[in-house]
């Protein structure tokens, strides 16, 4: 309902002077103000649901505990425990589970591209003047921000562990989960991109992201694994991520780090071409 | 008069459906221009290729001197969009909603801060502005995204059905602000509308009907066609009246559904004469002064109000998928 009273009558509104009227706008917009800012909502809207953050946070943290402790007291020797052996396999399982919190963190995120579409917003963005790339880079990079800081709350339980962070220590891992974030919020956003519902996305979430996550060495170590589950595991991209998130943490991990790192950063560079690639396509395809 | 909006010969099919075809008009400068038309009509297509949405599959159109085609982030400079769906973030506040928007056409600093305080006073929700937009009513929704439209101080608003869910005071208090646009800042819109009432209101009205401009030009040009009054019977068997009206008074009539309709100049002294010859097969007659209704009806031989409850339902389930 209209309150009239709080409305400037017509009468009011002519009187107001036309030198009043601002100018039309005729520069470019760039590139990074528009990205900046469709960051800074994704943050904003984020941290006003309270119930995701703590959705994202707490079922991880839930996992960790019980699959960790269960699993401690199964197998408790050789490459389960390696790198973190004196801690057992809830060490083991702590950069799986950063790697978790990420993804969650990416998924739910993502999922506001279909909100976004479903309730108008993104229409009203899609009709701006700013480059089509601004969409992409504000919406994947505060995912992956979001995603990356979640990660980083969760170092917090570390030195329950006795594992100790040092601060040059913290910006690699940090860093690291950056990386990591990028890429799973690229995934996220090109599933998300082309759905129309949450009910779609999920299935798809729950088909192709959580068991690359599985195989990803957060579970269980490439050094144990059979020969098939060990080629699946070296060609998912993922099983990089958390392996330089090991490395890091521990000083020890089954790949090098410089290969983890480069086919992670590959992989952060492929999900934001595709992408790209995407939204700017959608004109021409009319959807 | 420069124009805010040239549209040439377009054309637009989904798959085998035709929902545009050959649509060409202008909008001028500080002209409210309407589109009127059923669901289904092809309204929404055309909003769609106008705010630079979808392109079109044959032919373009001009937006301020700027080409659809080639040159679509010139054009979205000069356009305010303005959607049926809410564009707004819910979980933001009215002056946030408003920053965001600047920061997306490349405002920014004093000049965005002055844009947002100007247009949140003249929407009237000055006292609103730190208020989450979740926690606003419906009307007052609808004016943070005519100010969001409006900030970049456009050539052209574009707005979709733009009173649909309003309360008729609201309506009216909507209409009176576009008029006070374009007469005040010389801004030209371009609005799709189901409704016949606020298409008279319109400067200029284009009539879309099964993707073709069945009509075109003022309210007060299109409903001069008509000649004189329109005669509206009710009849129990139609046609037999209809033939019995042509035989016997010479007068050429029209059956539709369960009415017969005349059309002639000084219809109500013709009342008389028809009630002396065919009395007991009339259930009634109204005599009116000929609206918008009527003039669909002559250019697209279809009653609006059946049509307006989505006769096309292929054409609207179409549109809503794209």
């Amino acid at each position: 309902m209209m309150e009239p009273a709080a409305t400037a009558t017509p009468a009011e509104l002519a009187a107001t002077p036309s030198a009043a009227v601002p100018a039309r706008v005729n520069r470019p917009t760039g590139l990074w103000l528009p990205a900046a800012t469709l960051w800074w909502r994704e943050l904003v809207r984020f941290y006003r649901q309270k119930a995701r953050v703590v959705g994202v946070i707490g079922s991880p943290i839930i996992f960790w505990l019980i699959i960790g402790a269960g699993f401690g007291t199964s197998f408790s020797t050789g490459a389960a425990a390696q790198g973190a052996a004196k801690q057992g396999y809830l060490a083991y399982f702590f950069p799986g589970t950063m790697v978790l919190i990420v993804l969650f963190t990416a998924i739910f995120t993502m999922m506001s591209v279909i909100e976004d579409r479903q309730e108008g917003f993104l229409q009203a963005v899609l009709v701006a003047p700013c480059p089509r790339t601004s969409i992409v880079l504000g919406k994947v990079l505060g995912g992956a921000t979001l995603a990356t800081l979640q990660g980083i709350v969760f170092l917090a339980l570390a030195p329950t562990l006795c594992i100790h962070v040092g601060f040059l220590q913290f910006w690699a891992v940090f860093g690291v989960l950056g990386l990591v974030a990028l890429a799973l919020t690229g995934a996220g956003f090109i599933i998300a991109w082309r759905l129309d519902s949450s009910h779609a996305f999920h299935a798809i979430v729950n088909l192709f992201l959580i068991p690359a996550w599985l195989v990803s060495g957060a579970l269980f170590p490439l050094a144990g694994a059979s020969k098939w589950v060990r080629l699946v595991m070296l060609l998912n991209p993922l099983t990089y991520g958390t392996e330089a998130l090991r490395q890091v943490l521990y000083g020890a991990s089954a790949l090098p780090l410089s290969t983890a790192l480069g086919v992670t950063a590959g992989f952060d560079a492929l999900m934001l071409a595709i992408a790209l690639w995407m939204v700017r396509g959608e004109r021409r395809a009319g959807v | 008069m420069a124009f805010a909006v040239e549209v040439e010969n377009i054309g637009h099919c989904y798959g085998e459906l035709r929902a545009l075809a050959g649509v060409s008009f202008t909008v001028g400068d500080s002209e409210i221009f309407g589109l009127l038309g059923p669901n289904g009509g092809g309204k929404s297509t055309l909003f769609r290729i106008l705010s630079t949405l979808m392109r079109p599959q044959e032919g373009t159109a001009r937006v301020g001197g700027y080409d659809l085609l080639r040159e679509p982030d010139l054009v979205r400079r000069c356009l305010g969009v303005v959607f049926q769906a809410s564009s707004l973030d819910l979980k933001l506040t009215a002056e946030e909603n408003l920053r965001h928007q600047g920061h997306l056409y490349g405002l920014r600093g004093r000049d965005l801060q002055q844009r947002i305080e100007l247009m949140l006073g003249r929407v009237g929700l000055a006292d609103r502005r730190h208020t989450a937009c979740e926690k606003l009513s419906g009307g007052q929704k609808r004016r943070i995204e005519i100010a969001k439209g409006l900030l970049h101080n456009p050539r052209l608003l574009l707005l979709d059905e733009p009173t649909t869910g309003l309360d008729p005071l609201a309506r009216r208090e909507m209409w009176s602000y576009l008029t006070l646009l374009r007469e005040r800042d010389g801004i030209a819109v371009l609005t799709t509308t189901h409704l016949l009432e606020e298409a008279e209101d319109c400067d200029r009205l284009g009539i879309l009907h099964k993707g073709h401009l069945a009509a075109l030009g003022t309210p007060a040009e299109l409903k001069q066609e008509i000649e004189g009054e329109v005669l509206v019977m009710e009849a129990d068997a139609p046609e037999r009246l209809r033939q019995g009206i042509q035989e016997r008074l010479h007068q050429p009539a029209q059956v539709i559904g369960h009415q017969v309709r005349i059309e002639r100049a000084q219809a109500h002294e013709f009342v008389p004469a028809l009630m002396d010859a065919f009395g007991p097969q009339i259930r009634s007659v109204t005599v009116a002064r000929p609206t918008l209704e009527d003039v669909f009806l002559r250019r697209t031989g279809q009653r609006w109000s059946i049509e307006a409850m989505g006769e096309a339902p292929a054409a609207t389930a179409a549109e809503a998928r794209a």
